[in-house]
């Protein structure tokens, strides 16, 4: 194993993990991280924690990770490439090590505009590919961006950040087959697991899937199928119209704007697709994107059959 | 060439303050060609500023020329003359040429009536659109001579973010999504492998973040 980080450690054991996520608040508020972190406990492998998430300013990833994991959740920091520079990215990622976090997830980020301050600068020093082989080789070649060791002065020991480097994958984004050959970038860069866009597309996701065995990528990372689970019919509406890189079947927005109760519908629409995407060659386990919504993710985990938990061998 | 567009008059005006003598200088190239800041928009400017300060019942004298580059201090010498009585110079050049004239008229205030927008072309009448950033290491051999520095909304090197769809960018849909055209470009090229390799981290040095920049051609120099 590279890491030994639980999400890893499961993976290798062969179980279908569930992962879930965590957005941090839009205020310094502690209770709020202490109290999402209390509801998945035990219902998710690991927790994606949201980097200023749609570009709106939140508490930290690297901090919200870091008191998920004292709250006994599995961290999956991510971080995105919009807000920091190699040398702050490098700094955050000893910053998480020395936490004791041990995955990170590799982003491009949304576009600054979309968010709270559409005025400021982005960075996109690095893009998510180059960010993920930079992680890799501060874990595995022991060495920062520049070439250096990392290593605090000429006599110390080294000392490497050791991260499980996780990247997304938008297999409805354009164009549809450029998809593939951009995860075989992900993979060949250093990518050991992969979360999608979550899935509403069931019959283009397994398109794309097919692309994936066809290369026989899904058994060089492990492969994690993101569902969302919805509250009414309005939200896949407003997706499908203003979230890009999204592709959201009329049938299934029909389906909701019908359902007597629209909530419970979105949790069963949600539980169907889990089960669905569980019977695709070469997916290694589901993504929960229940956002500003976790209170669902136990009974998902539960209804979907997930629940318990496995533990670690 | 450089793209520029006039600030709103009123911007203009206000920055002319107290001054009584004015020279509304207009540079024959780049801006000239992108319809800002040539004879014909000094002509306008000109005479917009002297109607609004007879409506204010200011006494300002604006005069007005244009020279064949700001951006070469052989041209901005030819100022001298006209600019020798003035209290107040208006560049219509992009911000190269408000700087050329300040750097040759050292102790008269000289103000831009243009922003300097980007580098780019017109792509139909009317429409200008950016092309380069000038980061100085050229890369448009490896992405079908399709820019991803200047034409990617996050100037990404590899590839397309998940928010390219029906090959518009995620910002707005008025933007192409520059991945898009270079995966269309390479495929037409039969070149699609190029996409497979990684492309490295960029070394920005070359560009703005290296600090200001300076060439030198010493075969060149006198």
């Amino acid at each position: 194993m590279k890491v030994g980080s639980r999400l890893e450690t499961l993976l290798t054991q062969g179980e279908f993990v569930a992962t879930a996520e965590l957005g941090p608040p839009k205020s310094a508020d502690l209770e709020l991280i202490k109290k999402k972190a209390a509801i998945l406990r035990g219902y998710a492998d690991a927790v994606n924690i949201t980097d200023n998430q749609t570009a709106i300013v939140r508490v930290s990833s690297i901090a919200a990770g870091k008191i998920s994991l004292d709250e006994g959740l599995e961290p999956i920091i991510q971080m995105t490439c919009r807000d920091r520079n190699r040398l702050a990215m490098q700094a955050d990622i000893l910053g998480a090590h020395v936490f004791g976090l041990k995955n990170l997830l590799c982003l491009s980020g949304d576009h600054q505009s979309f968010g709270n301050h559409p005025q400021a600068k982005n960075v996109y020093d690095l893009d998510s590919i180059q960010l993920a082989q930079m992680v890799k080789n501060m874990r595995d070649e022991k060495v920062f961006q520049c070439g250096d060791e990392i290593k605090n002065t000429k006599k110390s020991e080294v000392i490497e950040p050791r991260m499980f480097v996780g990247v997304a994958a938008n297999p409805f984004a354009d164009p549809f087959e450029f998809r593939v050959i951009r995860l075989a970038k992900k993979i060949k860069a250093g990518a050991d697991f992969v979360q999608t866009q979550c899935i509403f597309d069931l019959p283009k996701f397994k398109e794309w899937m097919k692309m994936v065995v066809d290369r026989g990528l899904h058994e060089k990372v492990y492969l994690l199928a993101g569902v969302m689970p919805v509250k009414s019919y309005r939200v896949l509406q407003y997706m499908k119209k203003n979230v890009a890189g999204m592709s959201i079947p009329d049938e299934l927005i029909d389906r909701m704007k019908g359902a007597e109760d629209p909530k419970a519908e979105g949790v069963k629409i949600c539980i169907e697709l889990i089960q669905q995407v569980r019977e695709i060659e070469g997916i290694r386990g589901v993504h929960i994107m229940a956002v500003e919504w976790e209170a669902i993710v136990p009974s998902i985990v539960q209804e979907a059959g997930l629940y318990p938990r496995p533990q670690i061998q | 060439m450089i793209i520029a567009e006039q600030k709103e008059i009123s911007e203009i005006i206000n920055m002319v303050g107290d001054h009584r003598k004015i020279l509304v200088i207009g540079c024959d190239t780049c801006v000239t060609v992108c319809l800002s800041g040539g004879a014909k928009e000094v002509a306008i400017l000109a005479s917009a500023l002297r109607l609004a300060f007879r409506v204010q019942g200011k006494q300002v004298e604006v005069n007005e020329t244009t020279i064949e580059r700001q951006c070469e201090i052989e041209f901005v010498d030819s100022l001298e003359s006209m600019a020798k009585d003035k209290d107040l110079l208006i560049s219509m050049g992009c911000g190269i040429g408000v700087q050329t004239i300040a750097e040759r008229f050292f102790h008269l205030p000289v103000v831009p009536a243009l922003n300097t927008k980007f580098l780019g072309l017109p792509e139909k009448q009317g429409v200008w659109v950016e092309r380069c950033q000038a980061c100085g290491q050229c890369v448009l051999d490896k992405t079908g001579g399709i820019c991803p520095i200047s034409r990617c909304s996050k100037s990404l090197l590899n590839g397309p973010c998940g928010g390219s769809q029906n090959g518009k960018c995620e910002i707005n849909d008025e933007i192409d999504c520059a991945w898009h055209l270079i995966y269309e470009r390479l495929k037409a090229l039969n070149r699609l492998e190029c996409l497979e390799e990684i492309m490295p981290v960029k070394d920005w040095s070359t560009s703005r973040d290296g600090g200001p920049r300076k060439m030198i051609r010493e075969d060149m120099c006198l």
